[in-house]
């Protein structure tokens, strides 16, 4: 299976995991983990998307979420977790 | 399932610390490219380059967005060229630097490193004829760097040729005059030069490498200013165990990269280069990683000793987050890409005296000083050798980047633009050692050199 991380942070609003949740319905990834909470007013999201069963590219899928962000003025990073696992674990 | 704070901390690394992968090198050799006739060798020249090198942009630009990190250059580096001109019998060769711009271009890379010859021990016709070519080819290309090699622990320093490299620095810088003196930027004189070396403008593919390779030059200064930040009581074992960790986690996302380069463009992986290459940005400043440890300005005493152990540490702490490690591998300390250096040279607690003594613990050597333009062909010789002592003799990599500024003293300052960043002139000794490099002939081997 091939996981990938998005990072959403930006001001909080309503709407926001549901508009991020419908790019990947669309686009076939599944969601397998989700955490989410407020810091100081700002929106913090952190999913774990499994990428391999994707209708699109994977660089399709990062470009329509950073347009996503950008519409919505949300910071918005998917990237494949291999980054994660080479820098954290050995 | 991935640890949340481990994820936030990469993302803060990329976003807020200028984490970023510096390069990623294609080394090609152009060995088959010889032939009697300069033409052909430039017609092979180009069309290795551009056949081995047509993905590597694409490629390189992939690999950011999936990985979400930034890959700053994308770069070729080849055979030394007075290797590849020398069986033609052309007088000029400097038609060969064009056509590596040329290639260069067309493949999309930001620079091509090997127009370089190596003479540590003495000179071929080859080497004498890139040489003599050096000025006028950087002054007519854009994207190509020069090197050459003049000493190494094994042969000793040819003496003949850190005269003539004084003078083909200034040459350079004059007939670039109207850009900067640009040209002397991208030209680098080494002591124990290395083969697979991903960093510009040193960067060439050594004799005993492959075909085709692919090294990655990896970078964090300002990732390893933050970490220190968080222990701002701990002694020295704690601040040698915090850059080692993460060094340990930046070199990790190099050899990620280089993996998947290699992969993707079918081309053996060579090397990760370990380094803190700093950049003019603010946050991406090794002299602030030295200032962090508790110098109130980069350049004053007890800077040696920091940086020795950042350099050591930035080593114990990369060589085991990749399967193989090379290159220069260490802390660079080029002045005018580091706004650190810059602030330090400029009010004064950094002087070249300093950065000599620094270059014997770092990992390559004095690099992008700007010094007055009168300065002698002989002094910038004289600078070289004693540079190619410090290499010669701990058995380290050093190397001389120096721009003598025409028409600029002591007070200006020099404005590259971009990741050359800017440099003021530093004043240098105004005593002669005319008569010192005049002799010529070789500085033997030192002891060191006998190991067998």
């Amino acid at each position: 299976m091939q996981k990938a991380v998005i990072t959403v942070v930006g001001k909080d609003a309503t709407g926001i995991i549901y508009r991020v949740t419908g790019v990947l319905f669309q686009r076939n990834a599944n969601v397998l983990d989700i955490t989410q909470t407020i810091m100081q007013e700002m929106f913090t999201m952190i999913m774990l998307i499994d990428i391999s069963m994707l209708n699109i590219s994977f660089d399709q899928l990062v470009q329509e979420l950073n347009q996503l962000g950008t519409e919505h003025g949300l910071s918005i990073h998917c990237q494949h977790e291999d980054i994660f696992n080479s820098m954290h674990t050995i | 399932m991935i640890n949340y704070s481990d994820i936030l901390e990469t993302i803060k690394m990329i976003e807020q610390e200028n984490l970023d992968i510096r390069t990623i090198t294609m080394g090609i050799s152009l060995r088959d490219c010889c032939s009697d006739s300069l033409q052909t060798v430039c017609d092979k020249v180009y069309d290795k380059i551009t056949r081995c090198a047509q993905d590597l942009v694409p490629v390189g630009e992939a690999i950011e967005r999936k990985y979400g990190i930034p890959i700053v250059n994308k770069r070729i580096s080849v055979t030394p060229i007075a290797l590849i001109a020398e069986s033609c019998g052309s007088e000029d060769i400097s038609t060969l630097a064009h056509t590596l711009d040329k290639a260069a271009k067309a493949t999309g890379v930001n620079f091509i490193g090997g127009y370089s010859a190596l003479v540590h021990k003495g000179y071929t016709k080859g080497d004498r004829r890139l040489i003599d070519s050096i000025p006028q080819a950087l002054a007519e290309t854009e994207l190509v760097c020069s090197s050459v090699n003049i000493g190494s622990t094994r042969a000793g320093i040819n003496m003949d040729a850190v005269r003539e490299m004084g003078a083909v620095i200034k040459k350079t810088a004059d007939l670039t005059a109207d850009r900067n003196a640009i040209g002397a930027a991208k030209l680098v004189i080494f002591c124990n030069a290395v083969e697979d070396n991903p960093f510009m403008a040193g960067a060439f593919h050594g004799i005993g490498e492959g075909e085709c390779v692919i090294n990655v030059g990896v970078s964090g200064p300002g990732v390893v200013a933050n970490a220190l930040k968080k222990v701002p009581d701990g002694d020295f074992s704690v601040i040698a165990d915090t850059v080692k960790k993460t060094a340990f986690k930046i070199t990790r996302v190099g050899q990620l990269v280089a993996h998947e380069a290699s992969s993707a463009l079918h081309v053996p992986f060579g090397i990760v280069d370990l380094s803190l290459a700093p950049t003019p940005a603010v946050g991406d400043s090794v002299a602030h990683i030295l200032e962090e440890m508790g110098l109130e300005c980069c350049g004053t005493h007890g800077t040696t000793a920091a940086l020795a152990l950042l350099n050591d540490a930035v080593k114990k702490g990369g060589i085991m987050a990749s399967s193989h490690v090379g290159g220069l591998s260490g802390a660079f300390i080029p002045v005018s890409e580091d706004a650190g250096m810059i602030h330090a040279a400029k009010c004064g607690a950094l002087s070249i005296e300093k950065l000599e003594a620094m270059t014997a613990v770092c990992s390559v050597g004095l690099d992008m000083i700007v010094v007055p333009g009168h300065t002698s062909a002989t002094a910038i010789s004289g600078i070289i050798a004693d540079e190619a002592a410090i290499g010669m003799v701990n058995s380290k990599t050093t190397a001389v980047r120096i721009i003598p500024a025409p028409g600029m003293d002591v007070g200006d300052e020099l404005d590259f633009g971009g990741l050359l960043g800017r440099g003021p002139v530093m004043p240098l000794s105004n005593y002669s050692c005319d008569r010192f490099i005049a002799r010529g002939g070789r500085i033997p081997a030192p002891l060191q050199s006998l190991k067998n």
